[in-house]
């Protein structure tokens, strides 16, 4: 029964029979903070379908407990940035995280968010990477990326999720820095 | 009311005659040329004679190498097929003056305000004319040939590191 239950939570060896199980506050909290990611609904350019179709039934993001999208920013643990960031946007993404309750992460999709993409040279309008204006946690590259690479960073968030320490009162994942000036 | 290219380009000769400045109807994109003053009545004329009741495309071109500014108006008729026509005007870089047709053609509010936040022609009587596409205090106009990105936008770095 044990290793059952090790199999179905991830929550360490502490599962035993008697209907007792043993683990640290911080696995418990990561576990049901990492198995309902709720992803912020927002697209902003060709990436978008790329995440819609992660979330439809074909590659279903539900499977990972990542399922429901949030209409507002309070209500959202995990913001995708999918899509070419004008210049024009950027203040808008900057508040939507800020508005977002802590702790909060953030996926850099696509080739325009991880770096300006094709427009790195030309693109007089926009940003040249996501990471100008919020820290990102997790890129994936792509133009765009296939929904099996968008799931892989949601496992990395996850892994993130994991490595939580939340007696600490910074977070242990220490987080990355903001390359503004 | 429509009628075919044509007799339309005759009609407009017959109402303009000097008016019209240039006139190519071999190529790809059959044109006629006319200064801002004379686009006004022109465009009314199209549309109120002419049956061409629909702007299909404002596009406005640098043409670079000292050669000013230039507006193509596509305007077409909705009940026919292959009538329309394209007017092309040309103002210089140092006055890019044309005249507002939005009262005639209403489509040509947003198509305005994009050739005025991207080229620069200003379009004289139009009710409300800001950018469009660009943010309000962005500076300057993208697609022109001497147009600089600048290195900074509200203290994020726009240049490659």
């Amino acid at each position: 029964m044990a290793d059952i239950h090790d199999q179905e939570f991830g929550l360490g060896d502490g599962a035993t029979q008697d209907g007792i199980l043993l683990t640290r506050v911080d696995q418990l909290i990561n576990w049901t903070r990492k198995s309902s990611v709720w992803p912020m609904t927002f697209g902003l350019a060709c990436c978008a379908i790329e995440m819609m179709a992660t979330g439809a039934s074909s590659y279903d993001i539900d499977r990972f407990g990542s399922g429901p999208f949030r209409a507002t920013p309070r209500q959202a643990d995990l913001m995708i940035v999918a899509g070419t960031v004008s210049h024009k946007m950027a203040p808008r993404v900057k508040r939507l995280y800020d508005q977002m309750p802590e702790p909060k992460f953030v996926m850099a999709m696509g080739a325009c968010t991880v770096s300006g993409g094709p427009y790195i040279k030309h693109g007089y309008h926009v940003l040249k990477g996501v990471d100008r204006i919020v820290p990102v946690d997790v890129y994936v590259p792509g133009c765009p990326p296939r929904p099996e690479a968008l799931l892989e960073g949601l496992f990395r968030i996850q892994e993130k999720m994991e490595r939580e320490r939340l007696l600490d009162k910074t977070r242990c994942g220490a987080r990355p820095k903001v390359l503004v000036e | 009311m429509a009628m075919d290219r044509t007799t339309l380009v005759a009609e407009v000769e017959k109402a303009f005659g000097a008016r019209i400045t240039e006139k190519d109807l071999a190529g790809f994109e059959p044109f006629l040329r006319c200064e801002p003053a004379t686009w006004p009545e022109l465009a009314r004329f199209l549309k109120e004679r002419c049956g061409l009741d629909m702007l299909c495309c404002l596009t406005g071109v640098d043409r670079g190498k000292g050669q000013g500014l230039e507006a193509i108006y596509n305007v077409e008729a909705c009940d026919a097929k292959r009538c329309g026509i394209s007017i092309r005007i040309r103002v210089p870089l140092d006055n890019p003056v044309i005249p507002s047709v939005e009262k005639v053609w209403q489509t040509a509010d947003w198509h305005e305000r994009e050739c005025w936040d991207l080229v620069g022609i200003r379009f004289e009587g139009h009710h409300n004319l800001v950018r469009i596409l660009c943010a309000e205090d962005w500076e300057g106009h993208p697609l022109r040939k001497d147009y600089k990105s600048p290195d900074r936008y509200h203290g994020i770095k726009n240049n490659v590191v």
